[in-house]
Formats: C-alpha cells, sequence, structure tokens
C-alpha cells in the first residue's frame, strides 16, 4: 500500500508530466487563460489518463512483449516496433468512446469537456504517460495508479498557470512580450520551482 | 502553382508565420531535445522528414479519405513514418536515439504535423503540401537550432561537442551557466525568441 | 462508390492498415539484426572504455578479443556451469524482475537502492599471459533522478580502480551529469576500494580531498553541487563490492 501511495506522490510532484518533463505543452499553454476553463481541460486528462495508461498496460503485457504471445501458442514473438502505433490508436479510440458515453449519459459534463476532449489525442502528455509505464515496466496495479497520478499533477500544473495568467492582467508586461512570450517566461520559472522536488526518494 | 506562391508557402512559416512561435504547436519536443546542438538538429531533420512525408501523403489519397474517420487515418499515416524514422536511428544513429529517448515516438503527438495535415493536406495538391510540410519543419527546426546552440555555447561552453569557450575546470576561463543545461532554460529563451521576433514584425504583438 | 458510405469507410480503414502495417513490419524486421548488434557493441565499448583498453579509431570487435566475459552467481560467487543458465538469453535488467532469476535484496542491505537485482551477473576479465590483468564489474544504483550504470575495472589484486565508467544515466547536467566528466573519472584510478580483509571502504567525500590526509588513498572528490549523485555512486560502489554483491566473487579470485 504504502509502495502506491509514494507512487502516487512522485507522479504528481516529483515526476510533474508538465513542469518536469514538460509533455503537454501545447494544450498546457495554449488553453491556460483562465482557471475555469483550464479546470475542465485538467479533469478531462485526469480520465483519459486513468483509462489508457492501464489499457495500454494490458496490450502491452498481453500481446506486445517479448514473448507476450505464449498463450497463443506463438514462442518468440516481439512486436514491440508496434508500441507507439498501438498506444496512440488506444488513445484516440477512448477519447473517441468517452466522447459518445458523455454525450450520451452525462451531457452537462459532456458540454463543458466538449471542446477539450479532441485535443487530448494530440496531447504527448498522454502518449508520454503511457511510454513511461512501458519504460519503467509498471504492472497492473502501478499502471492504474500512476495513470491517476501524472493525470493529477498535469492538471493541478495547468490549473496553477492559469491562476497565474490570470494575475498577469494587471501586470505591465513590455509588448513583444505580451501573450504567449511570458507565457514562456512564467512556466520556465513554475518549472525551476519544481525542480526543488528532484531528489526526493519516496 | 506559380513559383512566388510555392515560394511563399515553404517560407513564410519560417519567420512570419512561425509554428512554435505564433502558433504555440510542437513544444514539448523542443524543450527535452536542445541542451546540445547535435540531438536538436537531429529531431529537426526528424521532424520535417515526419511533416513533409505526411502532409504529401494525406494529400496524395485526401479525395478517398472518408470525413468521418479522417483523424484516425491521419494518425495512422503519422505513426507509420514514425516508426520508420525511430527504427531507422536506432539502427544507424545509436547514440543519437539514446539520448532522444521516448521523444523520437513523442513526435507522433507533435501537433505540428497533425495540424498542417489537418490544415493544409486535406486542401491542397501533394507538391505544394510536400513544400508546406518542409517549410513548417524548417520553421521548427530554426527554433531548435537557435536554441540548442545556446544552451549548449552557453552551458558547456561548447558547439557540437567542440569546445569554443575553453571551461574554468580544465584550465580555461569561461565558467559554464548550469542553468542552461536545464530543461526550463529553454522556455526563457524561447520567450526571448519571440521577443525579438515580435519586436522586428510589430504587428505579431497580442492585443490584451 | 461513395467514399463515405459504411463499405467505402471500411475499405479506405483496411487497405491502409495493411499498407501501413506492411512497411513498419518490414522496417522493423529488416533493421533488427542491426539494431541488436548496436546494443552488443555499445556494451562491449563501455567494458573497454572502463578498463581503459578502447582507443577511437580500433574496431571494438578486434580490441574485445581480449576480454573474457563469465556469467557467475552472485551469492556463492562461483562460475556458472554449463546448462545451468544460458548467458547468451540472460539480461540481468530483465531478470532482477523476473520471480525465478531475480532476488529481492534486504534493504538493510540495499546501498545501491535498486530493490532487485537478478542471482547472476556478468564479469569481464582481461588476460595478459595467462595472469588476469584486470577484472571489470558491472555495477549500478540509484543517483538524484535516475539509476546510474556503469563498468568498473580493478586491477588484478581486486583492490585497486583502474577505471570507471557510467554509460547511462539521467543525472543534472553540468552538476550530478559530472559523472562523465573524464578528469573526475580519471581521479578513480590507484584508489583502493577493498581493504586487506575484502571490505568495500571506498569513500565519495563531500568537497575535495585533502592531500594531508593519510586516508586520501580510499576517498574519491565529490562532485561540487551534486550531493545526492555523490552519495549514489560511493553506495552503489559499496553495494556491489559488498557482500550482496561480487564480495564472494572476489574472495574466491583472491585466494
Amino acid at each position: 500500500m504504502e509502495h502506491y501511495l509514494s507512487l502516487f506522490i512522485k507522479a504528481i510532484f516529483i515526476e510533474n508530466l508538465a513542469l518536469a518533463f514538460f509533455l503537454g505543452m501545447c494544450t498546457f499553454l495554449a488553453v491556460s487563460k483562465n482557471v475555469k476553463t483550464a479546470f475542465g481541460l485538467g479533469l478531462a486528462v485526469v480520465v483519459i489518463q486513468s483509462i489508457t495508461i492501464p489499457a495500454n498496460n494490458l496490450i502491452y503485457h498481453h500481446l506486445l512483449k517479448p514473448g507476450a504471445l505464449t498463450w497463443l501458442g506463438v514462442e518468440d514473438s516481439d512486436l514491440r516496433f508496434l508500441g507507439l502505433i498501438s498506444y496512440i490508436g488506444v488513445i484516440a479510440a477512448m477519447v473517441q468512446i468517452l466522447e459518445m458515453t458523455l454525450d450520451r449519459f452525462f451531457p452537462p459534463l459532456y458540454n463543458a469537456l466538449g471542446i477539450f476532449l479532441p485535443l487530448i489525442t494530440v496531447n504527448c502528455a498522454i502518449l508520454g504517460g503511457s511510454l513511461f509505464m512501458v519504460e519503467r515496466d509498471y504492472n497492473f496495479a502501478e499502471s492504474v495508479v500512476y495513470g491517476v497520478g501524472s493525470g493529477v499533477g498535469w492538471a493541478m500544473a495547468i490549473v496553477a498557470l492559469a491562476g497565474i495568467r490570470e494575475k498577469m492582467k494587471y501586470s505591465d508586461v513590455p509588448d513583444g512580450l505580451k501573450g504567449l512570450g511570458i507565457t514562456f517566461i512564467t512556466v520556465g520559472l513554475m518549472a525551476l520551482a519544481f525542480m526543488a522536488f528532484g531528489g526526493i526518494d519516496l | 502553382m506559380s513559383e512566388s506562391k510555392s515560394r511563399e508557402v515553404l517560407w513564410s512559416p519560417v519567420f512570419r508565420n512561425n509554428p512554435i512561435a505564433l502558433q504555440i504547436l510542437g513544444i514539448c519536443s523542443a524543450l527535452a531535445v536542445t541542451s546540445k546542438l547535435e540531438t536538436a538538429v537531429v529531431m529537426s531533420l526528424a521532424v520535417t522528414f515526419v511533416i513533409a512525408c505526411s502532409n504529401a501523403t494525406v494529400s496524395l489519397i485526401r479525395s478517398v479519405i472518408p470525413s468521418s474517420i479522417r483523424i484516425i487515418v491521419q494518425m495512422t499515416i503519422i505513426s507509420s513514418l514514425v516508426i520508420l524514422v525511430d527504427q531507422f536511428l536506432q539502427a544507424y544513429f545509436f547514440e543519437i536515439s539514446k539520448q532522444l529517448t521516448v521523444f523520437v515516438g513523442l513526435i507522433i503527438t507533435n501537433c505540428i504535423v497533425m495540424g498542417r495535415a489537418e490544415a493544409f493536406a486535406m486542401k491542397n495538391g501533394v507538391g505544394m503540401s510536400f513544400l508546406d510540410g518542409i517549410g513548417n519543419g524548417l520553421g521548427y527546426s530554426l527554433i531548435l537550432i537557435v536554441v540548442g546552440f545556446f544552451r549548449e555555447l552557453l552551458g558547456a561552453g561548447a558547439i557540437w561537442g567542440y569546445t569554443v569557450f575553453p571551461l574554468a575546470r580544465d584550465g580555461g576561463w569561461y565558467v559554464p551557466n548550469g542553468l542552461m543545461l536545464l530543461p526550463p532554460s529553454a522556455f526563457f529563451l524561447i520567450g526571448l525568441f519571440i521577443w525579438v521576433l515580435r519586436t522586428w514584425n510589430p504587428e505579431q504583438v497580442e492585443k490584451d | 462508390m461513395r467514399h463515405d458510405s459504411v463499405l467505402g469507410t471500411l475499405t479506405v480503414a483496411a487497405v491502409l492498415c495493411i499498407v501501413c502495417s506492411v512497411i513498419v513490419s518490414a522496417t522493423a524486421v529488416s533493421l533488427r539484426e542491426r539494431q541488436e548488434s548496436n546494443k552488443v557493441l555499445e556494451m562491449k565499448r563501455n567494458v573497454l572504455v572502463a578498463a581503459g583498453l578502447f582507443e577511437e579509431g580500433d574496431t571494438v570487435e578486434e580490441l574485445f578479443g581480449q576480454v573474457e566475459r563469465h556469467l557467475i552467481d552472485l551469492s556463492s560467487g562461483r562460475v556458472v556451469e554449463d546448462g545451468e543458465v544460458d548467458p547468451e538469453s540472460y539480461d540481468p535488467r530483465t531478470a532482477a524482475k523476473d520471480p525465478e532469476l531475480g532476488v529481492e535484496i534486504d534493504p538493510e542491505k540495499d546501498l545501491a537502492g535498486i530493490k532487485r537485482r537478478g542471482k547472476y551477473a556478468f564479469v569481464y576479465l582481461v588476460r595478459k599471459d595467462e595472469a588476469i590483468e584486470q577484472i571489470i564489474l558491472p555495477v549500478y544504483g540509484k543517483g538524484l533522478w535516475s539509476t546510474l550504470y556503469g563498468f568498473l575495472s580493478l586491477r588484478r589484486d581486486g583492490r585497486t580502480v583502474s577505471g570507471i565508467t557510467f554509460y547511462e544515466h539521467k543525472e543534472t547536467p553540468g552538476l550530478g551529469g559530472e559523472v562523465d566528466n573524464p578528469v573526475w573519472k580519471a581521479s578513480w584510478s590507484g584508489k583502493q576500494v577493498r581493504d586487506e580483509s575484502g571490505r568495500p571502504i571506498l569513500e565519495v567525500l563531500r568537497g575535495s580531498v585533502s592531500a594531508e590526509d593519510p586516508q586520501a588513498f580510499h576517498k574519491i572528490d565529490g562532485l561540487s553541487g551534486a550531493t545526492i549523485t555523490s552519495r549514489g555512486v560511493q553506495n552503489l560502489i559499496q553495494y556491489w563490492l559488498g557482500s550482496d554483491g561480487f564480495g564472494p566473487y572476489l574472495e574466491q579470485l583472491d585466494r
């Protein structure tokens, strides 16, 4: 239990996908103008992350990794080169399914998240999460915890950035830096602050 | 197809409509692989290749792609190309592929690739789409190479692995700026780059 | 046939899948051999670098001819006999996770912070006129951000370092990443890592070793600004040379 808790905390703070690995930056910078939308997008990422990482974990362990096909009677299989295409396929399909389910059963949530869902397919935090899961060889339970944790970490980071950007309205930024430029520098400073978590061993 | 139009398609993404600096596309990889010029250049080449080829392929079959599954069709084409690049790097540039790790795979979710396929290649001919891909690839490469150049020069006193400023610890005079080797410095450099670009092209300045 | 009809959609999807999978699989299969040989070559090169035998220009294969590889059982220290485990397919990294081939490390003893290790490990020997000249041991353990993987090369007495290299790590560039610094690596040469009774005694200090220190022969300068990486390096060396690592094997060599 302790192991899972430390994995969870690690995924949120120490190995924060947005601020320690800089994944999902495009949406991170583009959709952080106000806290409310940032929160919606963050929630969508948490949901997708906690579904796709365990799903890809199953695919990796039962189909792709060397010798994974023994249950089919094939001994020497190694389909790892199909990894990327399968993970992105799962992600695209999951996003589509989630979109349809929400539309059918939870219309208010669908309306809130609607426009962000398609964006998530091309969010590298999602694919990156799956790739890290494979690289670190998590088992199924670990991948569930990691999926939720990394999603929460990303959501927290984007909400924090949106909070800062809302306050930025009151500051006098040089013309050329307005908007995107100053956002880059803000994120750089946030990332530096997050480096302080480095080396914490749980 | 007039010559001036092709030139326009090829060069406008480099300065006037840079995908990273203006459209906020494809940033993730720009940060992680730019601590050295060499990896930045290899990454630029890989991305340019993928954008150009995926644009050309999507444009080639654009009339047969059913609109209901077009996103997943584009995705499949892009990921196949990325796997090709990944396998090729592992076979012929093993050292560099080890440094690029997961970031080659993440080209799939580089929004520039997907964005150009959807916005340009679905509506234009093969030749133009290919040029547009190269142009956007170059725009991306420009930023990567500039950032990589400064990070390696200031952070390690070297360019392409060759020492330019002799380091203090090896008996030279230059005390390297360790911050430059850390990923957050890429944010600062891109931020400053945008500043320079917009001072030069004032019409790009964002209104509040 | 209209492209937006169900049949049209399915046809396009099927054709695309087939074309893409053929292209991807063909590349993967045709390049696999080259990729595998790259990995082997890389490993051999690192062994040679640790032993100080690697020279630019010479082919790795040729130089590696003077190195012999043995698979040893870590707990007993003896060389694995034929048929016990297949050295060709044994990979220490996957073995550590394997319930049969790996063992859990007692948390008390787990200085390197790796939790599990394979039961067996490779050692590389360089011989000169039948006598062992250098012993090269694979070592790894936790640094600040990541696991450091490297090779430690000992002289024939099994106590003195002849060289060290880390070939894989993700430490902070400029701070912990300085484990790659050739000057620092060169400072290892000639240091004592085990005392007369075989106990690991190597220390990586915080700061530099003072010239007057009579104990300097087993102390190494810490990396400035990288306390945790330096401590990690000390711990991983102590672990792998200790009784849970290559200790038993080195004792057998001593005799």
